[in-house]
C-alpha cells in the first residue's frame, strides 16, 4: 500500500464515521457539526486523489457556506444543548435500507471492476477543470445555472407576502 | 539542503512570523490608538514606552483560571478556540514575501486562501452555540450572518484581480502585477480591504461583539488562555488581511531594488495598512446591523460585479 492509499482509507473511515454520527447522535447542534467533519474528510479525499480545485470549492462552498447556513437555521429556531429525547428516528427500518443499498452497491462495484488496474487521470488543475467545463460541459453547466436562478427567484417569492399568494382572506 | 531541514525551516519560519507579527501589530494597536485619543498608552513594562505590554498580558492570561460555564457543551467549547486560530496559520503559510520567499507556493493559492478564510464562521457558531449564553448566540448568529454576507464581495474582489493576472498563484499574482493596476483594480482593492475588514470582525464591522450591547458577544464566557486565543486570532486576522490585500492589490514585493529588499517592501506595506485598520477602530462607529447588511448587498456587492465586467472588458481589449 502506498501512502495514497492509507490516506484515503484513513480519510474514507473519517467522513463514513462522522456521517454516521451525523444520523446518530442525539445532540441536535453536534449533529451539524460532525457534518463539518464529514463533508472536510471528503474535501480531504478530493485533495488525495489530485483534484485540487474540487477540494477547495468543496471547503468554500460546503464546510463555509452551506453547514454554515442549516446551522444558523437551527439555532434560530430550537438549539437545545446536550440530548433531545424527542427526536423521531425509525431506526429499524432505516438501518435495514441503508445497509442492503450499500452492502448492494459494494457487491455490484466489486463484481464490475473486480482487480483491474486504471491509470490515474491527470490531477483536475483548475485550468483543466476551467477547460472541461466551459468547453465540453457549456450546456449543462447553463441549464444548471437557470435551475438555480429559477430556485433563487421562487425562494423570494415564497419569503415575501406582499409580492406571494394572495392571502386566505383576500380570496 | 536535505528534505526535513528544509521543511523544518518553513516550519519554523511561519511560526515565528505567527507569533511575532501579531504582537506587533497588538503593541501598535495600544500605542497609536492611546496617541489618536491624547493618551500615551502603556508605559511601564519592559521600561522603554512599554514595549513588553504584550508579553505581559500573555502571561496574565496564562495565569488565569480556565473557567467553562456550567451547562457549556465542555468539547466544543474547548475546541472553538483553536478552530478560530487554524485558518490563519494555514493562510500564512502561503502568503509570498519576496521573489521566491513564500512557505508553501500552490497554483491556487488564492483558492486555498479564501476557503480556508471560510472556516472561520464554523468557529463562530461553535463558540456562540457552546457557550450556553443568551448574548453568545446572538452575536455568533450575528456573526455568521455578516461572515456568510461578506464572503460574497471578497471572493469576487479576488476574482477581479485573478482574472487580471490570468493565474490563481499568490506568487504569479505579484508578478503579472503593473503599477497602472493601481487604478484599473481600484474600486476592487476597496471592496477586498472593507469586505476583509467585517471578516475579521474589526471595528467599524463589530456588530458581532458589541461590547456595549452583547458584553462580548461569542466570546463572553472565554477565560484565560482560550480567551487569549481568540485576541491573537483577531490580530492574525490583521495581519492576514493586510497581507493578502497587499499581496493582491498593492504589488507586493514591487519596489525599489526589489530583487534584494523585496520581503521588506511587502513587510511595509502590511505595516502601513495594518495602521489603517487601527485608524478606522479609532475613527468610525460601529455600523448598525441593517446598515451593516446594507452595505454589503447593495453597495459591495454590484461594485464588484461591476469591476469583474470592467476588469473582462479591459483584459480581452488588450
Amino acid at each position: 500500500m502506498t501512502v495514497a492509499d492509507v490516506l484515503l482509507l484513513a480519510l474514507g473511515a473519517i467522513a463514513v464515521g462522522s456521517g454516521a454520527l451525523v444520523v446518530t447522535s442525539t445532540h441536535l447542534v453536534r449533529s451539524g457539526f460532525y457534518l463539518v467533519v464529514s463533508l472536510g474528510a471528503i474535501a480531504g479525499l478530493y485533495l488525495v486523489l489530485g483534484a485540487e480545485l474540487v477540494a477547495w470549492v468543496q471547503v468554500l462552498v460546503y464546510v463555509g457556506a452551506v453547514v454554515v447556513l442549516l446551522l444558523f437555521a437551527v439555532m434560530l429556531t430550537r438549539a437545545p444543548i446536550g440530548p433531545s429525547a424527542d427526536l423521531d428516528r425509525p431506526a429499524l427500518p432505516a438501518a435495514v435500507i441503508g445497509a442492503g443499498v450499500g452492502l448492494g452497491l459494494t457487491a455490484l462495484f466489486v463484481d464490475a471492476f473486480r482487480w483491474t488496474r486504471f491509470p490515474s487521470p491527470d490531477p483536475g488543475t483548475a485550468e483543466r477543470l476551467g477547460e472541461q467545463i466551459f468547453g465540453a460541459w457549456v450546456l449543462p453547466f447553463e441549464v444548471l445555472s437557470i435551475l438555480l436562478l429559477s430556485a433563487l427567484v421562487g425562494a423570494i417569492v415564497l419569503s415575501r407576502p406582499d409580492i406571494g399568494a394572495r392571502k386566505a382572506e383576500d380570496a | 539542503m536535505p528534505l526535513w531541514l528544509d521543511l523544518l525551516i518553513r516550519v519554523a519560519a511561519v511560526m515565528a512570523g505567527f507569533l511575532v507579527l501579531p504582537l506587533v501589530i497588538g503593541q501598535a494597536e495600544h500605542k497609536v490608538m492611546a496617541h489618536m485619543q491624547g493618551r500615551v498608552g502603556p508605559m511601564y513594562a519592559g521600561a522603554f514606552h512599554g514595549w513588553a505590554q504584550l508579553i505581559a498580558d500573555g502571561v496574565k492570561f496564562v495565569q488565569k483560571e480556565d473557567i467553562t460555564p456550567r451547562d457549556a457543551d465542555r468539547t466544543v467549547f474547548r475546541l472553538a478556540p483553536i478552530v478560530a486560530l487554524f485558518p490563519y496559520l494555514v493562510v500564512i503559510l502561503t502568503i509570498p514575501l519576496g521573489p521566491g520567499l513564500v512557505a508553501q507556493s500552490l497554483d491556487i493559492g488564492l483558492f486555498l486562501v479564501l476557503a480556508v478564510l471560510g472556516i472561520g464562521v464554523v468557529a463562530v457558531l461553535m463558540s456562540a452555540w457552546a457557550s450556553a449564553n443568551k448574548y453568545s448566540l446572538l452575536g455568533g448568529v450575528r456573526g455568521a450572518a455578516q461572515l456568510l454576507a461578506y464572503e460574497l464581495p471578497l471572493v469576487l474582489a479576488a476574482a477581479s484581480v485573478a482574472m487580471a493576472a490570468g493565474t490563481l498563484s499568490l506568487p504569479g499574482i505579484v508578478e503579472a502585477w503593473r503599477p497602472w493596476w493601481l487604478i484599473w483594480q481600484a474600486p476592487a482593492a476597496f471592496i477586498f480591504f472593507i469586505a476583509g475588514l467585517a471578516e475579521i470582525r474589526r471595528p467599524p464591522f463589530d456588530m458581532p461583539i458589541a461590547d456595549s450591547e452583547l458584553v462580548f458577544g461569542y466570546m463572553t464566557e472565554y477565560t484565560g488562555l482560550r480567551f487569549a486565543f481568540f485576541l491573537l486570532a483577531e490580530y492574525v486576522g490583521i495581519v492576514v488581511i493586510a497581507a493578502l490585500t497587499t499581496v493582491l492589490f498593492l504589488g507586493g514585493w514591487h519596489g525599489p531594488f526589489e530583487e534584494q529588499l523585496g520581503w521588506l517592501w511587502t513587510l511595509l506595506k502590511i505595516f502601513a495598512l495594518s495602521f489603517v485598520i487601527i485608524w478606522f477602530r479609532v475613527s468610525y462607529p460601529r455600523l448598525r446591523e441593517d446598515q451593516l447588511q446594507r452595505l454589503c448587498w447593495l453597495i459591495l456587492v454590484p461594485l464588484a460585479l461591476a469591476q469583474l465586467v470592467l476588469t473582462a472588458a479591459v483584459k480581452s481589449l488588450l
